[in-house]
């Protein structure tokens, strides 16, 4: 039982798992952008030797600020992402979610939020500051209809918070996304995922044309390589929990494998579609397109949920 | 260290400091990281913030009044770190040499590693420079 555990966390899915499929999903991120730009685009293992050089390089601590928390922000928020990989995971390839059911992973989300709050305010520079403030801001805006949109498949599966009863409706039920409320839930939702992995449009708290970097600006060597890896690993437990959600999740067995594949890099191209094709948008304008459009629609889909539709 | 060292020789973040040039140099420098010549393509990013570079590109005779502040930009990046001297300037001075304010050692402010010849060198100088630091670290 321990060892299962362990393993579940260490290799396969959590650790070990996410983050080389992370770096794998960022490099398509970055070849696929580069192919929007008629670039050519970075070799397959870049993503690996920007993370090992970060960390043989020097630790830069600063001398005003909190050195605690800007240490342990960037490796709470590995441990809490690989957390909510091994959850998303399990639940998603052998039913058994480590124990976890939708709200925890809701928790451990927002809490990965925080860390960058405090990562970015500890150090004391204006800049990062300033990026941690928007990213409070932006964590504002995203979360209600991210919520919102989730409580989609809790609703049609019987009002249940545990992932095996979200996968078990659906392979009766079909697909939620093939439906009415669950199509609008998972736009919702897909939009608030971009927020909530700062990309493109909504990369406003890093904005590095006027914060530089935003909350990382302060970060080097190994830290900086922790916040990478993060950010690598959220392309992966994002997507799975959408797949978990609404798109009737991940087969190992069989054709199953590969239409799991497919579902998996179908949603990581139209993230990266989202991503290259838009501008940033304004702080202001990205609160209200969440709370005046996106709730809406999102409590719209949660009424047609009720109803069955 | 050998293996260190292909890894950085694959992933060099370039940050670009502007030691009071005549300017040129910096718009060369951004031709450089434009899809014609894709620089990514062998792992180099412009990075914003001078915590996650590799290499200072150091454009511009270094005057008297930026000298502090380069010194104090290299000593803010994680070592190791590379420099690269952009252009006639960081080189020999230029026709800035005789100026009253142009610092006379410039390898007393930042330790160059890399030189670039060129008033502005094309991308493509810039290029084989980096060849060279990279053919450095690959031993
Ligand atoms: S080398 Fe020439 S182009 Fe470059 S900054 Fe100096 S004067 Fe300008």
């Amino acid at each position: 039982m321990t060892a299962q555990i362990l393993f579940d966390f260490f290799v396969f899915p959590g650790i070990v798992f996410t983050a080389v499929l992370g770096l794998l999903a960022g490099w398509v991120d970055r070849k696929v952008s580069a192919r929007f730009q008629y670039r050519v685009g970075p070799p397959l293992f870049q993503n690996f030797n920007d993370v090992f050089k970060l960390l043989g390089k020097e630790t830069i601590l600063v001398k005003t600020g909190n050195r605690w928390l800007f240490i342990a922000a960037p490796l709470a928020g590995f441990a809490v992402l690989s957390l909510a990989a091994t959850s998303v995971g399990t639940a998603l390839f052998f039913g058994r979610a480590a124990g976890m059911d939708l709200i925890v992973l809701m928790y451990l989300l927002m809490f990965y939020s925080v860390l960058i709050v405090l990562g970015g305010a500890s150090p004391g520079n204006v800049f990062s500051s300033l990026g941690a403030g928007r990213e409070v801001k932006l964590l504002l805006a995203d979360e209600l209809p991210f919520i919102l949109a989730c409580l989609v498949p809790v609703v049609r599966s019987g009002y249940k918070l545990d992932f095996g009863a979200i996968l078990a409706y659906q392979a009766g039920h079909g697909m939620l996304v093939a439906s009415v409320s669950g199509a609008v839930a998972f736009v919702v939702a897909l939009l608030a995922v971009q927020a909530k992995m700062a990309l493109p449009p909504f990369h406003i708290p890093e904005a590095e044309t006027e914060l530089v970097a935003g909350p990382f600006i302060e970060y080097g060597g190994p830290l900086l390589a922790f916040w990478k890896l993060n950010q690598f690993m959220m392309l992966v437990v994002f997507p799975f929990l959408l797949i978990l959600l609404f798109w009737g999740g991940f087969d190992l067995r069989g054709l199953g494998l590969l239409w799991g594949i497919l579902k998996y890099l179908l949603i990581l191209v139209l993230i990266i579609i989202i991503k290259n094709t838009n501008p940033r948008v304004r702080t202001d304008t990205a609160i209200a397109f969440f709370w005046k459009y996106l709730s809406p629609l999102a409590l719209a889909a949660v009424v047609l949920a009720v109803l069955g539709v | 260290m050998g293996w260190y060292n292909r890894r950085l020789a694959k992933s060099l973040w370039v940050f670009h400091v502007s030691a009071s040039p005549c300017n040129n140099c910096d718009i060369e420098i951004l031709d450089l990281l434009t899809p014609r010549y894709d620089v990514e393509r062998f792992g180099i990013k412009l990075v914003g913030s001078v915590r996650h570079a590799d290499v200072l590109l150091v454009t511009g005779v270094i005057n008297e009044k930026v000298a502090p502040r380069v010194r104090r930009l290299y000593e803010q990046a994680p070592k190791p770190v590379f420099v690269v001297g952009i252009g006639t300037c960081p080189t020999s001075g230029c026709c800035f040499k005789e100026s009253y304010n142009t610092v006379q050692r410039r390898e007393d402010v930042i330790p160059f590693d890399v030189y670039v010849e060129g008033c502005p060198p094309k991308p493509e100088a810039m290029i084989d420079a980096i060849v060279k630091l990279v053919g450095v670290l690959n031993g």
